[in-house]
């Protein structure tokens, strides 16, 4: 059957077509170009030659970026802050939202309340500081996975995801079992929540691996600093010496190698994220969704 | 009503080992969440250090005073809201944009691959977000700077102008998060009846058509919803970004509340007056967050809590 709007149909349906592949096109250039950057010379970069494959490719700036102690401290300390940041949110999370979950619970609306409050209002950043200040916690490991260890939105769609999933019922037929709360937490909740577990443990972890406020204001000494604070000082405030060198020669030399060190530790510090991007992506869709359900 | 007691002690008590486990959690609420509100008495004091929060004297209005009268007031808060406002309507319709052409695609794996590439930059750092805008605008090596040069700019460096500021920030912004935020109108767009778009074509409504009677009529609550919500956040722009794209060039544009809570705080050490900054803030904020799920509640049955 040809309908009266084929003609328009058709057109719509080129048109549509050209906008999303310019739209992907628009979003992976960046990308590609940074990537390719890395693997190109110093020469090629300088002189403009790089636009989309590498040009005279190689690893030199990978071998120079490794070899950078403050890079590799800031890689392992990233890597500390968010395994263990991400540990502690998540217990703290699950420890919080299995109890509000729980339909019976006396004060669960007064807590749940506490938690939401948080949301809304906050003492700000001064007050904020002064308390980290005097728990003892600045310039050390703990100011930067336990201040905001919780994120009431994670253990919001925790919470939608327990009262929703999981049903009183099952729960009472436990208690009558003689499984006490603990007992129903660890051999019913966890083993029926483990793709929401995931979903929120990724969610922190990708936090803790981007984020560098807390570590702005709280750390002072450089050999805690996790990468994002020394991407930050070699990338954007120009801190970092990648070219120090006396004579011209090498110094132009050295500054053709730090703009491709600097292409290539913007590379190295998404690795992780790019790695596992395409095996997550389906469940960050679904995580938007329940975040988006009335709780 | 005792009963009622006895009955709550007795749950209460059969369930400890919840509450033992809600202990946790909120120790920690209480402790970084909660002092710091008792804290804002800052905002009221001369806070010294050597006397600490509590011995410190009374001045009453003073810091806020100071801050309304201030020669900044108004450019800060210009800058905060018009971060906020410009990102609104650059971020909005590419968005809707956006899912309208994904959901419009006929194989569903077109419209995973779309999905796949234009969500991924949300999940880069703020900080490799900037240093990738860094280098393509650097003024020698920069790939844009030489696409700008092509078409006649001869300024040198894109990041030292104060105009460009706000359209680095915003156009970044949309291209970091048009894909998440499409997620959302995806979602309602499938949500729609399919009787709908069977009806329009018995109609002999075009694709053109459809979008317009039935797509964006279907989508239209989601819009509204997003669009108050958003508003509850304009005058609280994160500080990450800003203060990464910050530098003395621009500063005039890209000064915003959160970033001169924090020069005034931490680095000039004016505890006080910048906690009475941020006390201002968060209240505005306060009022803003209850005023629009007010009017979400009204227009959608949806709100936050």
């Amino acid at each position: 059957m040809v309908s009266k709007h084929s003609f328009s149909d058709v057109s719509f349906d080129i048109l549509n077509r050209i906008f999303m592949i310019a739209s992907t096109l628009v979003v992976l250039y960046p990308i590609v170009y940074i990537i390719s950057s890395s693997f190109s010379s110093a020469n090629a970069i300088i002189s403009g030659k790089v636009w989309l494959f590498p040009v005279e490719p190689n690893f030199n700036a990978y071998t120079a970026v490794f070899k950078n102690k403050q890079v590799l401290g800031g890689y392992m300390n990233s890597i500390i802050y968010t395994a263990g940041g991400t540990l502690i949110s998540v217990v703290l999370t699950i420890a919080a939202a299995y109890p509000l979950s729980r339909k019976f619970l006396p004060g669960r609306k007064f807590f749940t309340a506490m938690f939401v409050f948080t949301m809304l209002f906050s003492g700000g950043l001064i007050p904020t500081y002064f308390v980290v200040r005097n728990m003892h916690l600045i310039d050390t490991r703990w100011a930067i996975v336990l201040p905001n260890a919780l994120s009431i939105w994670n253990l919001m769609v925790t919470l939608t995801y327990f009262k929703t999933s999981l049903s009183e019922e099952l729960f009472e037929a436990a208690t009558l079992e003689g499984a006490s709360d603990m007992r129903i937490l660890t051999s019913i909740v966890l083993p029926l929540s483990q793709a929401i577990i995931a979903v929120i443990g990724l969610y922190y972890a990708i936090g803790l691996w981007n984020s560098y406020f807390d570590a702005l204001i709280y750390l002072k000494s450089s050999d805690k600093f996790p990468l994002q604070i020394i991407l930050r000082n070699i990338l954007i405030s120009n801190q970092a010496d990648l070219s120090m060198g006396a004579d011209m020669v090498a110094m132009a030399r050295r500054q053709g190698m730090a703009d491709v060190m600097k292409f290539a530790l913007i590379v190295i510090s998404s690795a992780p994220l790019l790695m596992v991007y395409p095996f997550v992506q389906k469940y960050f869709v679904k995580g938007v969704m329940l975040g988006s359900i009335k709780g | 009503m005792p009963d009622l007691h006895k009955k709550t002690r007795k749950l209460m008590l059969e369930h400890w080992q919840l509450y033992l486990l809600l202990l946790f959690p909120l120790i920690n609420l209480i402790i970084f969440k909660y002092l710091p509100i008792l804290g804002l008495q800052m905002a009221f004091k001369d806070f010294r250090v050597s006397k600490g929060m509590w011995d410190s004297p009374w001045v009453g209005l003073k810091h806020f005073q100071a801050f309304f009268t201030s020669p900044n007031f108004w450019a800060i808060i210009g800058n905060t809201v018009t971060i906020s406002l410009y990102t609104i309507v650059a971020a909005f319709p590419f968005a809707i944009l956006l899912a309208i052409g994904m959901n419009e695609l006929s194989s569903a794996r077109a419209r995973k691959t779309v999905q796949f590439f234009t969500y991924a930059p949300y999940f880069i750092s703020t900080v490799v977000l900037v240093s990738m805008m860094m280098q393509m605008f650097d003024p020698r090596i920069g790939i844009l700077t030489r696409l700008l040069q092509l078409f006649g700019y001869r300024g040198d460096n894109v990041f030292g102008s104060a105009t460009a500021f706000r359209h680095l920030y915003v156009w970044s912004g949309v291209w970091q998060q048009t894909g998440y935020n499409a997620i959302m109108y995806l979602a309602a767009l499938t949500a729609i009846n399919v009787e709908l778009y069977d009806a329009a074509k018995v109609d002999g409504c075009s694709k053109w058509q459809r979008i317009w009677h039935v797509d964006l009529p279907g989508i239209q609550p989601t819009i509204i919803i997003l669009l108050i919500l958003n508003m509850g956040y304009i005058m609280s722009v994160g500080f990450e970004k800003v203060y990464l794209m910050q530098n003395p060039m621009n500063l005039e544009n890209s000064e915003i509340i959160a970033t001169y809570v924090y020069r005034m705080g931490l680095i000039n050490s004016n505890f006080s007056f910048s906690t009475a900054v941020g006390f201002f803030n968060s209240l505005i904020n306060l009022i803003l967050m209850l005023s629009v799920n007010k009017a979400a509640q009204k227009v959608g049955e949806t709100s936050l809590w």
